[in-house]
């Protein structure tokens, strides 16, 4: 019972991930394609500025995840992590290439440093959600199980790869929406519309890919189809479409704030979707959430700690998300850092 | 027994010393930016509310360019933190599937702390341009409780690796009975929780210190320098001799619940009373050492408070069960430069309060201010050597007494591992290198415009120059197509906001 509730508190904090961390993956996704140095140079502020205060929150949900399921599933961190380790250290490294490269980029004025961080952290924003995804696809289709040594076969699967596109088509998606929401809050429409055209493409992209992905999986992962398409399973895919569509609609109308919601709302049913597919199983066909659960004390425990991190950390976020969508977050500039520069309190009332 | 014998066996698996030059490599890493993440946010409210305080802008601009090099290392302290997770299941496996119900809720804590952390952080660096003085400044008041919130989850899981507790073995050897509440706090807990803690905001305070003591010695001797140098300094100071004290007790901590790893650390190979003290020097498997210094009788006194303290030594456990002499000589020249390294510093703050006691000043010696300069890097040696101590000396344990760590070590093969390692130097020493290029180069764009300031030459607009840029106005987009002009609004408050 607590098992169950732990194995869906797993889900929400997965699901947190794909939205959050995925904005940000996408953003990276479109840094990369934005063009040359100076054709990309706006798209790449937008970026920069709209990405900076939250990206540390979007990836601690990561941290959250792990967390749970050592704690919680141990065998099943441990199944996962010894079958998955290739594309599971690639992601690491991704990681730490992928942050560092967002986070050095503004700090060099020449372009040969820009263009190198840059680089770094846009394909690693390419790279990272694919591992992620493949890995996942790998778990899906059950070719993981207790003792499953590390292969390639593990991960390269079609169902690895349809997930593994599927990540990424999914993150650019999200990127695109956010950005094109944060151009309007920077006051650059040119930018507005620059994102919101990539938005539907890429939202055209992510519906394609998932009716293949659907497809695959019946035959490669047998289980996971029966429950796409049957029960609470089908409700969510349902959902993810009926999201889609008003997401495709949304796009098409002078730009507003609902977009954003419909289209987490594609992502969140979608993720959902798969896990309600997977029930009972943690690992179709080997591993259950019964058998993989932790001590019961732990367990219980555990849904204590996410209680109180609900109540303590859901407030700070929303604190943050509110003080930076109402412009309230504004870096430091040079004159700020300088010495007699304005005070920071008085120009501010004055603001 | 049996399992004893086996092991005994010199065949550990291939993996296992890539699996530990990895694990002993990334942690390393890591641990250099941690004084500062949990102990420079508190410094920096420190001098943010004297600025407040005494409405002094000098104060307020220190804390505004220390929040600036926060924002730097705080990143480069999630990605490189982010690695450790990974590897927490792509190296030892065997630890998180056994053992990751007992142990692991100390880490769903520091997960939560780190969410919170990471958003005080983001609304107090980018609070300051809009936020009212009052309201920002009160945002940022939890920070370094959070810090103390996620020190504390990683420091349980540690402490219970060197003394397991709360749980019991079934038949086949499996963990049952979880008792959470006493798995969290095992004995070496409180000591090793403390000792960081201090640790953590002597060496961050030194670090910072010693920034100002360079511009010091160099000449540069304005207000400006001189508070960015007390403030920072006080609190080290005042940590230093409390340290000192915290590491006495740690270590007869150690000598009551990990014997044979305080055997490693002071090379004890028989058990005796009576016994002498060796610093430094070298443990050979015959059990003789060589080199070093031997001061009769003050280990056991250290031990116990008397000569009469019997101390137990390596050979009273199996060869299997205990470091090597290699590991315990590592062990314990880690653990004798961690106390010299301590000893000196505690000279050193004491120095700083007999003059300021007596003086009111600061010390005119430039034999100070040269020791100044150096102590943060002595600290952040001496945190490397405690962790070397620590995992070392519990050797060939990764859970003490109940679980080797060739158990727990992955089955990937060993040459994948080594790529592995490979490849995470480069992009280490990489992120490291460019970590430690941006902060020169702030360094000298602040210097810099100091010098403009000083003689009085306009200060031309703001740009975007600290990693995280300016997001205010549409005013400073640069614009599309001339992108000559990359900043150009100057005050840019408001005007941009729809
Ligand atoms: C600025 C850093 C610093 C300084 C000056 C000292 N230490 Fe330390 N020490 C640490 C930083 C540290 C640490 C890195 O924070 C460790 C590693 C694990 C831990 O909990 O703290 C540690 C561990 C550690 C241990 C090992 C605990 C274990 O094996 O679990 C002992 C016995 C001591 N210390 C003793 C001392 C003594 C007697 C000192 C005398 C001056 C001292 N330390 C100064
Ligand atoms: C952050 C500072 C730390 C440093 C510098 C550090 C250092 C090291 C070193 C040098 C080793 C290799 C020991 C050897 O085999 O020769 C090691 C191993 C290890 N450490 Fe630590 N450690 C730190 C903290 C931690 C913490 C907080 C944990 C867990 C909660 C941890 C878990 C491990 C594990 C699992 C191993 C591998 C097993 C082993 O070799 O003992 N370490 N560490
Ligand atoms: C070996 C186990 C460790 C793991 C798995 C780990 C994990 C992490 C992670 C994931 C982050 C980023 C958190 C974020 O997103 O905000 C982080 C940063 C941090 N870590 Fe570690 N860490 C380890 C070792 C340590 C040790 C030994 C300490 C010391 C207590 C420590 C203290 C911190 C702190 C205070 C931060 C905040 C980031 C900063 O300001 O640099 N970590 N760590």
């Amino acid at each position: 019972m607590t098992a169950d509730v732990i194995a869906f508190v797993l889900l929400l904090a997965v699901t947190a991930y794909t939205c959050a961390g995925g904005t940000d993956y996408g953003a990276g996704f479109w840094d990369l394609t934005a063009g040359g140095a100076e054709r990309g140079k706006r798209p790449r502020w937008l970026i920069d500025h709209a990405m900076a205060p939250v990206w540390e929150v979007n990836n601690v949900w990561l941290i959250f995840i792990f967390v749970i399921m050592w704690t919680g599933f141990p065998v099943f961190f441990q199944t996962v992590f010894s079958a998955m380790w290739v594309p599971l250290a690639l992601a690491a490294v991704g990681m730490v290439l992928r942050g560092a490269g967002f986070a050095f980029r503004k700090a060099s004025r020449r372009l040969a440093g820009r263009r190198l961080f840059g680089t770094v952290f846009a394909v690693s924003s390419l790279v990272t959600p694919f591992f992620l995804g493949a890995a996942v696809g790998g778990i899906a289709s059950g070719r993981v199980a207790l003792g499953t040594e590390a292969s390639a076969r593990a991960w390269s699967n079609p169902t690895s790869l349809m997930f593994g596109l599927l990540a990424v088509a999914t993150t650019a998606f999200l990127g695109a929406v956010f950005l094109s929401g944060d151009a309007r809050r920077f006051g650059a429409p040119d930018l507005v519309d620059h994102f919101r055209g990539r938005a539907l493409a890429a939202l055209a992209a992510v519906a394609v890919l998932a009716v293949v992905a659907l497809f695959v999986t019946r035959t490669d992962a047998p289980h996971v189809w029966y429950g796409l398409t049957h029960g609470m399973g089908l409700l969510f895919v349902l959902s993810a479409a009926a999201a889609t569509f008003a997401t495709a609609w949304l796009l098409l109308r002078p730009p507003g704030t609902w977009v954003r919601v419909t289209a987490v709302g594609v992502v969140a049913a979608a993720v959902l979707a798969w896990g309600m597919a997977q029930r009972p199983y943690l690992i179709p066909t080997s591993l259950t959430v019964a058998d993989a659960a932790g001590a019961p004390s732990t367990l219980t425990w555990l849904a204590f700690v996410t209680l109180v991190a609900l109540v303590i950390v859901a407030p700070a976020v929303v604190l943050l998300y509110w003080l930076d969508t109402h412009g309230e977050l504004e870096s430091l500039t040079d004159a700020d850092l300088r010495r007699g520069g304005t005070e920071p309190g008085k120009s501010a009332d004055g603001g | 027994m049996h399992t004893t014998v086996l092991l005994l066996a010199a065949d550990a698996p291939a993996q296992l010393l890539p699996a530990r030059q990895l694990m002993a490599f990334t942690l390393a890493s890591h641990i250099i930016l941690v004084p500062m993440g949990v102990a420079l946010p508190f410094i920096t409210l420190l001098m943010h509310y004297r600025g407040i305080r005494r409405n002094d802008p000098t104060a307020l601009l220190l804390a505004r360019r220390w929040s600036a090099v926060m924002a730097v290392q705080f990143a480069v302290g999630v990605v490189t933190g982010t690695v450790l997770s990974f590897e927490f299941g792509l190296l030892w496996p065997g630890l998180m599937g056994k053992w990751g119900d007992v142990f692991g809720i100390g880490f769903g804590v520091e997960a939560w702390a780190f969410f919170l952390e990471a958003v005080l952080i983001a609304v107090y660096l980018y609070g300051w341009r809009r936020l009212k003085p009052r309201t920002h400044f009160l945002l940022g008041l939890p920070l370094p409780a959070a810090a103390l919130m996620g020190t504390f989850g990683i420091l349980a899981a540690n402490s219970w690796m060197n003394t397991p507790r709360g749980f019991s073995l079934d038949s086949a050897g499996n963990p049952v009975d979880v008792n959470v509440w006493k798995a969290l706090f095992t004995p070496m807990f409180g000591p090793q929780y403390w000792h960081f803690v201090v640790a953590m905001l002597l060496t961050a305070g030194y670090v910072v210190a010693g920034v100002y003591a360079v511009g010091w010695l160099r000449g540069r001797r304005d207000h400006y320098h001189r508070l960015g140098f007390t403030v920072p300094f006080t609190v080290a100071a005042v940590a230093t001799p409390v340290q000192f004290f915290l590491g006495d007790s740690i270590a007869r901590k150690v000598f009551h619940e990990q014997p044979v790893k305080f055997a490693a650390m002071e090379i004890v190979w028989k058990t005796d009373t009576h016994m002498p003290e060796y610093l430094f020097g070298r443990l050979h498997p015959d059990g003789t050492v060589t080199g070093g210094i031997k001061i009769p009788q003050l280990d056991s006194i250290l031990a116990g408070f008397s000569p009469d303290t019997e101390v137990m030594g390596l050979s009273s456990v199996p060869a299997s069960d205990r470091p090597n002499a290699t590991q315990a000589t590592i062990a314990h020249w880690a653990f004798d430069l961690m106390v010299v390294i301590g000893s000196v510093l505690a000279l050193l703050a004491l120095w700083y309060a007999v003059v300021w006691l007596r003086h009111r000043r600061l010390p005119a010696s430039k034999w100070f201010w040269r020791s100044a300069a150096c102590a943060g890097v002595a600290s952040v040696v001496a945190v490397e050597c405690g962790w070397v101590t620590t995992e070392v000396g519990r050797q060939p344990w990764i859970v003490y007494q109940n679980m080797r760590v060739a158990e727990a070590v992955t089955a990937t093969r060993s040459t994948t591992l080594w790529i592995m390692f490979g490849l995470v130097i480069v992009v280490y020493v990489f992120v490291f290198g460019a970590f430690l290029a941006v902060l020169l180069k702030m360094r000298t764009r602040w210097r810099l415009a100091d010098a403009q300031q000083g003689a009085g030459s306009p200060v031309e607009a703001p740009e975007a120059d600290t990693p995280y840029g300016p997001r205010s106005s549409a005013a400073s987009v640069p614009s599309g197509s001339s992108g000559s002009s990359g900043s150009s609004g100057s005050s840019g408050s408001g005007e941009g906001r729809p």
